[in-house]
Protein backbone atom coordinates (compact mmCIF):
# COMPACT_ATOMS: atom_id res chain seq x y z
CA UNK A 1 0.00 0.00 0.00
CA UNK A 2 1.32 3.06 -0.94
CA UNK A 3 1.37 6.33 2.04
CA UNK A 4 -1.38 7.87 0.63
CA UNK A 5 -3.72 4.61 0.69
CA UNK A 6 -2.37 3.88 3.86
CA UNK A 7 -3.28 7.25 5.38
CA UNK A 8 -6.79 7.35 3.60
CA UNK A 9 -7.46 4.14 5.03
CA UNK A 10 -6.07 5.21 8.77
CA UNK A 11 -8.28 8.48 8.51
CA UNK A 12 -11.47 6.40 7.18
CA UNK A 13 -11.51 4.78 10.40
CA UNK A 14 -10.72 7.78 12.60
CA UNK A 15 -14.60 8.61 13.91
CA UNK A 16 -13.40 12.03 14.81
CA UNK A 17 -12.35 12.84 11.51
CA UNK A 18 -15.51 11.12 10.05
CA UNK A 19 -17.84 13.64 13.00
CA UNK A 20 -16.10 16.84 11.60
CA UNK A 21 -16.19 15.78 8.42
CA UNK A 22 -12.24 15.97 7.29
CA UNK A 23 -10.96 15.30 3.24
CA UNK A 24 -8.21 15.12 1.48
CA UNK A 25 -6.61 15.53 -1.68
CA UNK A 26 -3.72 13.65 -2.32
CA UNK A 27 -1.37 14.19 -4.85
CA UNK A 28 2.29 12.57 -4.57
CA UNK A 29 3.78 14.22 -0.88
CA UNK A 30 1.11 16.96 -0.97
CA UNK A 31 -2.03 16.88 0.46
CA UNK A 32 -4.90 19.45 0.37
CA UNK A 33 -7.12 18.70 3.40
CA UNK A 34 -10.79 19.94 2.88
CA UNK A 35 -13.47 20.74 5.80
CA UNK A 36 -16.67 21.16 3.72
CA UNK A 37 -18.88 23.86 5.18
CA UNK A 38 -21.55 22.51 7.83
CA UNK A 39 -23.82 24.40 10.32
CA UNK A 40 -22.72 22.04 13.08
CA UNK A 41 -19.08 23.50 12.36
CA UNK A 42 -20.40 27.01 13.89
CA UNK A 43 -19.36 28.58 17.09
CA UNK A 44 -20.59 32.24 16.61
CA UNK A 45 -24.46 31.98 15.12
CA UNK A 46 -24.90 35.63 15.20
CA UNK A 47 -22.00 36.02 12.57
CA UNK A 48 -22.17 32.69 11.94
CA UNK A 49 -18.84 32.29 12.37
CA UNK A 50 -17.10 28.65 12.58
CA UNK A 51 -16.00 27.64 15.74
CA UNK A 52 -12.17 28.17 17.32
CA UNK A 53 -12.27 24.78 17.90
CA UNK A 54 -13.55 23.33 14.72
CA UNK A 55 -11.11 25.45 13.02
CA UNK A 56 -8.13 24.07 15.08
CA UNK A 57 -9.58 20.54 15.21
CA UNK A 58 -9.36 20.62 11.91
CA UNK A 59 -5.63 21.88 11.38
CA UNK A 60 -4.55 19.79 13.52
CA UNK A 61 -5.90 16.75 11.57
CA UNK A 62 -4.21 18.06 8.39
CA UNK A 63 -0.68 18.43 9.98
CA UNK A 64 -0.62 15.17 11.59
CA UNK A 65 -2.07 13.75 8.21
CA UNK A 66 1.07 15.52 6.35
CA UNK A 67 3.03 14.03 8.79
CA UNK A 68 1.98 10.52 8.52
CA UNK A 69 1.67 10.71 4.92
CA UNK A 70 5.35 11.62 4.68
CA UNK A 71 6.79 9.19 7.34
CA UNK A 72 6.81 5.51 7.47
CA UNK A 73 5.06 5.49 10.39
CA UNK A 74 2.63 2.99 11.29
CA UNK A 75 0.67 4.57 14.35
CA UNK A 76 -1.17 8.16 14.30
CA UNK A 77 1.84 10.68 15.65
CA UNK A 78 1.25 11.92 19.17
CA UNK A 79 0.87 15.85 19.46
CA UNK A 80 2.91 17.53 22.11
CA UNK A 81 1.70 20.95 22.03
CA UNK A 82 0.07 23.22 19.17
CA UNK A 83 -0.17 26.83 18.82
CA UNK A 84 -3.50 28.75 17.18
CA UNK A 85 -3.37 31.71 15.60
CA UNK A 86 -7.23 32.79 14.21
CA UNK A 87 -6.62 35.66 11.65
CA UNK A 88 -10.24 36.19 9.79
CA UNK A 89 -13.22 34.75 11.45
CA UNK A 90 -14.18 31.89 9.45
CA UNK A 91 -17.83 32.07 7.29
CA UNK A 92 -19.72 29.16 8.81
CA UNK A 93 -21.20 27.16 5.60
CA UNK A 94 -18.75 27.20 3.66
CA UNK A 95 -15.84 25.27 2.77
CA UNK A 96 -12.02 25.32 3.97
CA UNK A 97 -8.75 24.19 3.11
CA UNK A 98 -5.89 23.81 4.51
CA UNK A 99 -2.26 22.70 3.73
CA UNK A 100 0.39 21.89 5.74
CA UNK A 101 4.55 21.91 5.77
CA UNK A 102 6.88 20.10 8.12
CA UNK A 103 9.57 22.27 9.33
CA UNK A 104 12.13 20.07 10.87
CA UNK A 105 11.44 16.14 11.05
CA UNK A 106 13.34 14.59 13.52
CA UNK A 107 13.79 11.46 14.58
CA UNK A 108 11.73 11.74 17.85
CA UNK A 109 9.91 14.90 16.94
CA UNK A 110 8.70 16.71 14.06
CA UNK A 111 7.80 20.42 13.69
CA UNK A 112 5.13 21.47 11.63
CA UNK A 113 3.05 24.82 10.19
CA UNK A 114 0.12 24.50 8.47
CA UNK A 115 -2.65 27.18 7.38
CA UNK A 116 -6.19 27.31 6.44
CA UNK A 117 -8.36 29.11 4.09
CA UNK A 118 -11.59 29.57 2.32
CA UNK A 119 -11.60 31.60 -1.11
CA UNK A 120 -8.26 32.85 -1.70
CA UNK A 121 -5.43 31.01 -0.46
CA UNK A 122 -3.50 34.51 0.18
CA UNK A 123 -6.31 35.45 3.19
CA UNK A 124 -5.47 32.64 5.70
CA UNK A 125 -8.74 32.09 8.37
CA UNK A 126 -6.01 30.40 10.77
CA UNK A 127 -2.65 29.09 11.05
CA UNK A 128 -0.81 26.02 12.96
CA UNK A 129 2.04 25.35 14.55
CA UNK A 130 2.94 21.98 16.54
CA UNK A 131 5.13 19.57 17.28
CA UNK A 132 4.75 16.03 16.86
CA UNK A 133 6.21 13.12 18.89
CA UNK A 134 7.31 10.37 15.66
CA UNK A 135 9.43 8.23 17.34
CA UNK A 136 7.33 6.78 20.92
CA UNK A 137 4.38 6.34 18.85
CA UNK A 138 6.39 4.08 16.85
CA UNK A 139 7.62 2.27 20.37
CA UNK A 140 4.92 2.06 22.07
CA UNK A 141 2.75 -1.07 22.06
CA UNK B 1 -14.82 46.14 37.23
CA UNK B 2 -17.13 46.74 39.96
CA UNK B 3 -19.48 44.08 40.66
CA UNK B 4 -22.41 46.86 41.26
CA UNK B 5 -21.67 47.39 37.12
CA UNK B 6 -22.47 44.08 36.34
CA UNK B 7 -25.71 44.07 34.15
CA UNK B 8 -26.19 40.77 34.14
CA UNK B 9 -25.62 39.30 38.04
CA UNK B 10 -23.09 36.43 38.83
CA UNK B 11 -26.03 34.22 40.24
CA UNK B 12 -28.24 34.35 37.53
CA UNK B 13 -25.08 32.85 35.36
CA UNK B 14 -24.84 30.22 37.68
CA UNK B 15 -28.41 29.51 37.84
CA UNK B 16 -28.30 29.40 34.06
CA UNK B 17 -24.79 28.32 33.94
CA UNK B 18 -26.00 25.09 31.70
CA UNK B 19 -27.85 27.18 28.55
CA UNK B 20 -23.75 28.71 27.78
CA UNK B 21 -23.02 26.32 25.66
CA UNK B 22 -26.18 25.07 24.60
CA UNK B 23 -26.60 27.91 21.72
CA UNK B 24 -23.02 26.99 20.69
CA UNK B 25 -23.62 24.46 17.44
CA UNK B 26 -20.39 22.80 17.41
CA UNK B 27 -19.91 22.87 21.73
CA UNK B 28 -23.95 21.30 21.32
CA UNK B 29 -22.85 19.19 18.49
CA UNK B 30 -19.89 17.31 20.24
CA UNK B 31 -22.45 17.56 23.78
CA UNK B 32 -19.67 19.68 25.90
CA UNK B 33 -21.97 20.99 28.95
CA UNK B 34 -20.90 24.16 31.68
CA UNK B 35 -21.70 22.67 34.88
CA UNK B 36 -20.37 25.48 37.10
CA UNK B 37 -19.19 29.25 37.02
CA UNK B 38 -17.68 31.54 39.48
CA UNK B 39 -16.40 35.08 38.80
CA UNK B 40 -13.81 34.52 36.74
CA UNK B 41 -13.95 30.60 36.20
CA UNK B 42 -15.70 28.40 34.63
CA UNK B 43 -15.79 24.47 34.18
CA UNK B 44 -17.82 22.13 31.79
CA UNK B 45 -17.69 18.20 30.86
CA UNK B 46 -17.33 16.69 27.78
CA UNK B 47 -18.42 13.03 27.36
CA UNK B 48 -16.07 10.18 25.97
CA UNK B 49 -18.37 9.33 22.91
CA UNK B 50 -17.41 6.52 20.25
CA UNK B 51 -17.68 9.37 17.37
CA UNK B 52 -15.30 11.90 19.19
CA UNK B 53 -11.98 9.02 19.19
CA UNK B 54 -9.33 10.05 17.28
CA UNK B 55 -7.42 6.69 17.71
CA UNK B 56 -9.53 3.47 16.89
CA UNK B 57 -6.80 1.35 18.30
CA UNK B 58 -6.73 2.89 22.11
CA UNK B 59 -9.55 4.68 22.26
CA UNK B 60 -8.49 7.86 22.87
CA UNK B 61 -10.70 11.18 22.05
CA UNK B 62 -9.20 13.61 19.75
CA UNK B 63 -7.06 16.23 20.49
CA UNK B 64 -8.97 18.74 18.03
CA UNK B 65 -12.20 17.73 20.47
CA UNK B 66 -9.88 18.89 23.75
CA UNK B 67 -8.96 21.92 21.74
CA UNK B 68 -12.66 23.25 21.38
CA UNK B 69 -13.72 22.36 25.41
CA UNK B 70 -10.38 24.67 26.22
CA UNK B 71 -11.69 27.62 23.09
CA UNK B 72 -15.27 27.39 24.41
CA UNK B 73 -14.70 27.15 27.95
CA UNK B 74 -12.45 30.28 28.22
CA UNK B 75 -14.54 32.33 26.21
CA UNK B 76 -17.67 31.25 29.09
CA UNK B 77 -14.73 32.38 31.87
CA UNK B 78 -14.19 35.85 30.10
CA UNK B 79 -18.13 35.96 29.88
CA UNK B 80 -18.10 35.95 34.03
CA UNK B 81 -16.02 39.16 33.85
CA UNK B 82 -18.27 40.71 31.48
CA UNK B 83 -20.46 43.36 32.56
CA UNK B 84 -22.46 43.41 29.26
CA UNK B 85 -22.42 41.07 26.22
CA UNK B 86 -19.72 41.05 23.82
CA UNK B 87 -18.98 39.59 20.94
CA UNK B 88 -15.86 37.54 21.08
CA UNK B 89 -13.44 35.80 19.07
CA UNK B 90 -10.18 33.84 19.92
CA UNK B 91 -6.93 35.72 18.48
CA UNK B 92 -4.96 32.56 19.48
CA UNK B 93 -4.99 29.81 21.64
CA UNK B 94 -1.65 27.28 22.52
CA UNK B 95 -2.08 23.92 23.78
CA UNK B 96 0.02 21.29 25.42
CA UNK B 97 -0.97 17.60 25.75
CA UNK B 98 0.30 15.81 29.06
CA UNK B 99 -1.24 12.45 28.18
CA UNK B 100 -4.19 11.36 26.22
CA UNK B 101 -7.65 10.78 27.38
CA UNK B 102 -8.49 7.44 29.14
CA UNK B 103 -11.30 5.76 26.64
CA UNK B 104 -14.82 5.61 28.44
CA UNK B 105 -13.96 8.64 30.84
CA UNK B 106 -15.47 11.94 30.68
CA UNK B 107 -13.26 15.13 30.37
CA UNK B 108 -13.48 17.77 32.59
CA UNK B 109 -12.65 21.47 30.85
CA UNK B 110 -11.51 24.35 33.77
CA UNK B 111 -11.11 27.76 32.79
CA UNK B 112 -10.07 31.21 34.60
CA UNK B 113 -9.59 34.42 32.67
CA UNK B 114 -7.28 36.17 34.79
CA UNK B 115 -7.10 40.01 33.39
CA UNK B 116 -9.48 41.84 31.02
CA UNK B 117 -8.94 44.79 29.15
CA UNK B 118 -11.22 47.27 27.17
CA UNK B 119 -10.32 45.19 24.21
CA UNK B 120 -8.55 41.70 24.94
CA UNK B 121 -9.25 38.90 27.50
CA UNK B 122 -6.38 36.49 28.76
CA UNK B 123 -7.03 33.44 29.76
CA UNK B 124 -5.69 30.21 31.31
CA UNK B 125 -7.40 26.25 30.92
CA UNK B 126 -7.13 22.91 32.32
CA UNK B 127 -8.32 19.59 30.86
CA UNK B 128 -8.59 16.39 32.70
CA UNK B 129 -10.07 13.53 34.66
CA UNK B 130 -11.98 14.04 37.88
CA UNK B 131 -8.87 15.96 39.31
CA UNK B 132 -6.20 18.04 38.10
CA UNK B 133 -4.21 15.16 39.49
CA UNK B 134 -5.01 13.56 36.32
CA UNK B 135 -4.38 16.22 33.62
CA UNK B 136 -4.62 15.37 30.40
CA UNK B 137 -3.68 19.40 28.63
CA UNK B 138 -3.52 22.87 29.08
CA UNK B 139 -4.01 25.92 27.56
CA UNK B 140 -3.71 29.70 27.17
CA UNK B 141 -5.42 31.77 25.26
CA UNK B 142 -6.19 35.09 24.09
CA UNK B 143 -9.43 36.47 22.76
CA UNK B 144 -10.74 40.15 21.04
CA UNK B 145 -13.76 41.59 22.41
CA UNK B 146 -15.11 43.13 19.96
CA UNK B 147 -17.76 45.94 19.68
CA UNK B 148 -21.19 44.24 19.60
CA UNK B 149 -22.85 46.95 17.63
CA UNK B 150 -20.00 45.87 14.61
CA UNK B 151 -19.86 41.98 16.05
CA UNK B 152 -23.18 40.26 16.56
CA UNK B 153 -22.32 38.26 19.65
CA UNK B 154 -23.19 34.78 19.33
CA UNK B 155 -26.16 32.76 21.13
CA UNK B 156 -23.74 30.95 24.14
CA UNK B 157 -22.32 32.39 27.22
CA UNK B 158 -22.95 35.69 28.46
CA UNK B 159 -26.26 35.95 25.28
CA UNK B 160 -27.97 32.85 26.54
CA UNK B 161 -28.39 34.29 30.15
CA UNK B 162 -29.27 37.32 28.96
CA UNK B 163 -31.64 36.38 26.95
CA UNK B 164 -33.23 34.06 29.55
CA UNK B 165 -33.38 36.99 31.68
CA UNK B 166 -35.61 38.94 29.46
CA UNK B 167 -38.23 36.37 28.55
CA UNK B 168 -38.80 36.27 32.57
CA UNK B 169 -39.06 40.00 32.65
Amino acid sequence: MSRSETLLEFLARVPFAQTLGFRCDIRGDEMTAILPGDDKLIGNVGIRAIHGGAMGAFLELTAMSQVFLVTQLQRPPRPIDLTIDYLRSGRGGEDVYARASLVKLGSRMATVRAEAWQTEKAKPVAALRAQFLVAAAEASP
Amino acid sequence: MAEDERKIPLEALQQHAHMMMEGVPWANHLGFRVTRVESGRAFATAPWREDLVGDPETGVIHGGVITALLDNICGVSIATRLSEVRAMATLDLRIDYMRPATRGEDIIGEAECYHVTRSVAFTHAWAYHGSRERMIATASGAFALNDPRRWAPGSGGLSAVARELEKKE
